[in-house]
């Protein structure tokens, strides 16, 4: 548990943080950043909420067993959405230029960049960064639980 | 219409059922076994499926998220740029050799650990495992097949490090992680330098756009030096006694799967990729020095151990020489097609057969070592003695490995060893000479296991070994069995095509770039 | 102007690398060396793609229509995954050692012997 100073930043931070690492996942497919980019700021969140709050306090907030459902949920949609283009082959964008979802034209060439295009590829993103940030939040979470057991003993 | 889409399948069936392990176990455990063991089964009939469609039809190819393997930009140039997925002989070879053993090696964990705990992870990480397997044995692409190769390591290294109670597997398995991704930087390096130079990742169009230039020297020391790494030859062979001997004994058959896919990707990169722009003599004389060196450092060093696996291990280590100096005998006459035809087939057709001989024999002996660490709970041959009275089905399978692994008839290991010893004759006597003295040190060391083991009076008290581990036990032996009394049926059937497969390497070339 | 310089930062970083897991004994020391070999061929995949005057390859609100190659850039975004699932892994077996032999020096780890 650190000073009050850095837990009053870390209240204010933690959702500028998670808005900004959903942005980025959101907008893999026009900007720079994607599934595992995103996922990764969005568990950094986790680590600075960790490390001002020491692990007694985290352990009721943030719980392992939430976390290890979302990644199986992000591991199963990844893998289920590729099945489903399986009516041409493995992995198909099905949804690229179909006007449903997310299939408005690609544009070619250089363009303000357009939300609602390419398809398939927002919907892993979305897969790859939730698996991602459940998965580096639990690596972080158990390394702060291994460590307290061994100084305990 | 599963027909179409066989090899996709095969990857990606074990990857969906990695993931939906965790959420299984929460219902019940039982539960998660039968759905793990059921999974796998139904890889095992694909993947035979995907044989006889091979077999007949020739070279499948199999594109990733598009209809055609080229793309057409609107100036109308077209280039080969999708990953796809080409199986041929020699692929679907690997993929019988690594379902089977993962089929028998998720029967046996049912009873093997029974006590332990985070087992989910521990089946999870089983499938992921089988699926990095899988797709390092199909894929077309080089930077594909790096990806699959990590995807290995990463589980294997998990699984080795499994039974966290110990300090010694930790220590083994930071060992093993820091070797294999080494080994896999060299990989990406190499791979790294062939896309500078030919712009192109597919293994069919770098195949056909390939010059021998100097860095093309470079990368091929970097591809064999990584891939030597994971599969456990000699100078970095450090690895290899410490995982087999810490893992589970089930993990320890399928990482035996794993070294040996790594050496497909060696066989796949001299054969195809390079194919005949190298100067086969050199590099085929390098493979040769490493078998002899793997054979004869691995089994003298087996002598000397005091511990079952351990021991055990570092046979792996002398017959994966083997397999070396088979295919190396025939990368070194590949340009001269005289002999070529009157040896050197016969010599990789020998190494080939030695590939699926040791998956069987040793997998064979790994599950005995864990049946009797399983029931005594000692891992030292000093303190055990008397195991033949109690466990009999065990006596049994452990004669049939160690005849096997020897080389006796009419067990597999005595035709594959007699294929190599005739055929590498024809090419220098000397290496023949080498290989059937390292056969009876071999001899000599199971001799000395399976007295001080098994023979003898009783000094512990033990308990009689479970049902599924005797299932799976007696399966591999029968294969064993099978595969020693008829070798030339599964010589014509099996090992013939993809000793072909690797030797014409315009038709793997010719099944992507030909239609396009 | 430059010439080579790029390739050849890439590959000292890479000796670098070997250097320190080779010849320290500290087990943190050798995970850090083995992060320079990755961090040097990452270098040298993103080095690969460059060509002069040109932007990065997004076409969103881009400057120009001259770009540096984008399939690098994806093998090395891979690669730095497997980077980070790999130091995790070999952190976390670095824990374990610490807490079994109570010593982080890898020449005092040696039950494993012969």
């Amino acid at each position: 548990m650190m000073s009050k100073i850095v837990r009053t930043i870390t209240n204010i931070l933690y959702s500028s943080i998670l808005i900004f690492g959903f942005y980025i996942i959101m907008h893999g497919h026009l900007t720079p950043g994607g599934g595992f980019q995103g996922g990764a700021v969005v568990a950094s969140g986790i680590a600075l909420v960790l490390i001002a709050y020491g692990y007694d306090t985290i352990k009721d907030w943030i719980k392992k067993s939430n976390l290890s459902i979302l990644e199986s949920i992000g591991g199963l949609a990844f893998i289920g959405v590729a099945f489903l283009g399986i009516g041409t082959t493995f992995f198909y964008n099905f949804l690229a230029n179909s006007g449903t979802l997310f299939g408005n034209p690609t544009v070619i060439g250089i363009n303000p960049g357009d939300l609602n295009t390419a398809g398939v590829l927002p919907l892993m993103s979305w897969a790859v960064g939730l698996k991602v940030l459940a998965g580096l939040g639990s690596i972080v979470l158990l390394m702060a639980y291994g460590i307290k057991k061994g100084d305990e003993k | 219409m599963i027909n179409e889409h066989l090899p996709a399948l095969i990857i990606g069936i074990p990857l969906l059922a990695a993931f939906a392990t965790p959420l299984i176990s929460k219902i019940n455990d039982k539960l998660r076994n039968i759905f793990v063991i059921g999974v796998l089964g139904a890889t095992l009939c694909l993947v035979v499926s995907l044989a006889f469609n091979v077999f007949d039809n020739g070279i499948f190819v199999y594109v990733m998220g598009a209809k055609s393997t080229g793309l057409s930009l609107p100036s109308g140039y077209r280039m080969p740029i999708r990953i796809i997925l080409e199986v041929d002989g020699m692929s679907i070879f690997m993929a019988i050799i690594s379902s089977v053993v993962a089929f028998f090696g998720a029967i046996y964990s049912w009873a093997f650990m029974h006590k332990e705990t985070g087992k989910d992870k521990y089946y999870t990480l089983l499938l992921i495992l089988t699926a990095g397997m899988f797709g390092m044995e199909f894929t077309g692409d080089m930077f594909n097949f790096f990806v699959f190769l990590e995807i290995t390591s990463i589980a294997a290294c998990s699984l080795v490090g499994f039974k966290i109670r110990r300090g010694e597997s930790s220590e083994a398995a930071f060992k093993t992680m820091v070797l294999y991704t080494l080994g896999a930087l060299f990989v990406l390096f190499a791979v790294g330098i062939l896309y500078g130079q030919y712009d192109a990742l597919n293994i069919a169009t770098l195949a056909s756009r390939i010059q021998y230039t100097a860095m093309d020297k470079v990368a091929l020391g970097l591809l064999v030096a990584g891939l030597a790494m994971k599969a456990g030859a000699v100078p970095m062979h450090m690895w290899v006694p410490d995982a087999y001997a810490e893992a589970p004994a089930p993990i320890t058959m399928i990482l035996v799967a794993n070294s040996q896919a790594s050496l497909y990707g060696i066989f796949r990169v001299c054969f195809t990729l390079y194919g005949l722009t190298i100067s086969t003599h050199t590099v085929g004389w390098i493979i040769i020095i490493l078998g002899i060196l793997s054979m004869f450092i691995g089994v003298t060093m087996a002598l000397i151990q005091k511990k079952i696996k351990r021991l055990m291990a570092y046979h792996a280590i002398s017959q994966t020489g083997y397999m070396l100096l088979g295919v190396g005998v025939g990368l070194a006459v590949l340009s001269d097609a005289n002999a070529l035809n009157s040896y050197g087939l016969k010599a990789m057709e020998g190494g080939i057969f030695h590939i699926i001989n040791h998956a069987m024999y040793k997998g064979l002996l790994f599950l005995t070592a864990g049946a009797v660490i399983y029931t005594t709970g000692k891992r030292n041959l000093n303190e055990l003695g008397g195991l033949a009275h109690k466990m009999k089905f065990t006596t049994i399978f452990f004669i049939i490995g160690a005849a096997a692994i020897a080389g006796l008839p009419p067990f597999n290991g005595f035709a594959s060893k007699l294929i190599i010893y005739e055929s590498v004759y024809k090419f220098n006597p000397m290496l023949s000479i080498i290989a059937m003295l390292v056969s009876i040190l071999t001899l000599a060391s199971f001799v000395k296991v399976f007295q001080s083991a098994f023979l003898g009076p009783e000094i512990i008290k033990i308990k009689k070994e479970p049902k599924t581990m005797i299932f799976a036990m007696l399966c591999l032996s029968v294969i064993i069995i099978a595969f020693g009394l008829f070798p030339d049926i599964v010589v014509d059937k099996i090992v013939a095509p993809a000793a072909n497969a690797l030797v014409n390497s315009m038709q793997y070339i010719a099944a992507i770039l030909g239609g396009a | 102007m430059i010439g080579n310089l790029p390739f050849v930062a890439c590959v000292v970083l890479i000796i670098l690398g070997l250097y320190t897991l080779i010849f320290k004994r500290n087990l943190i020391k050798i995970v850090i060396g083995l992060n320079l070999v990755q961090c040097g061929v990452n270098l040298f995949l993103i080095t690969l793609g460059y060509k002069s005057d040109s932007v990065a390859p997004i076409y969103t609100m881009a400057g120009k229509e001259e770009m540096v190659l984008p399939t690098p850039q994806a093998l090395t975004l891979t690669s730095i995954v497997i980077g980070l699932a790999t130091t995790a892994l070999i952190l976390s077996f670095a824990i374990l050692i610490y807490k079994h032999y109570k010593t982080a020096d890898a020449s005092k780890i040696r039950r494993l012997r012969g």
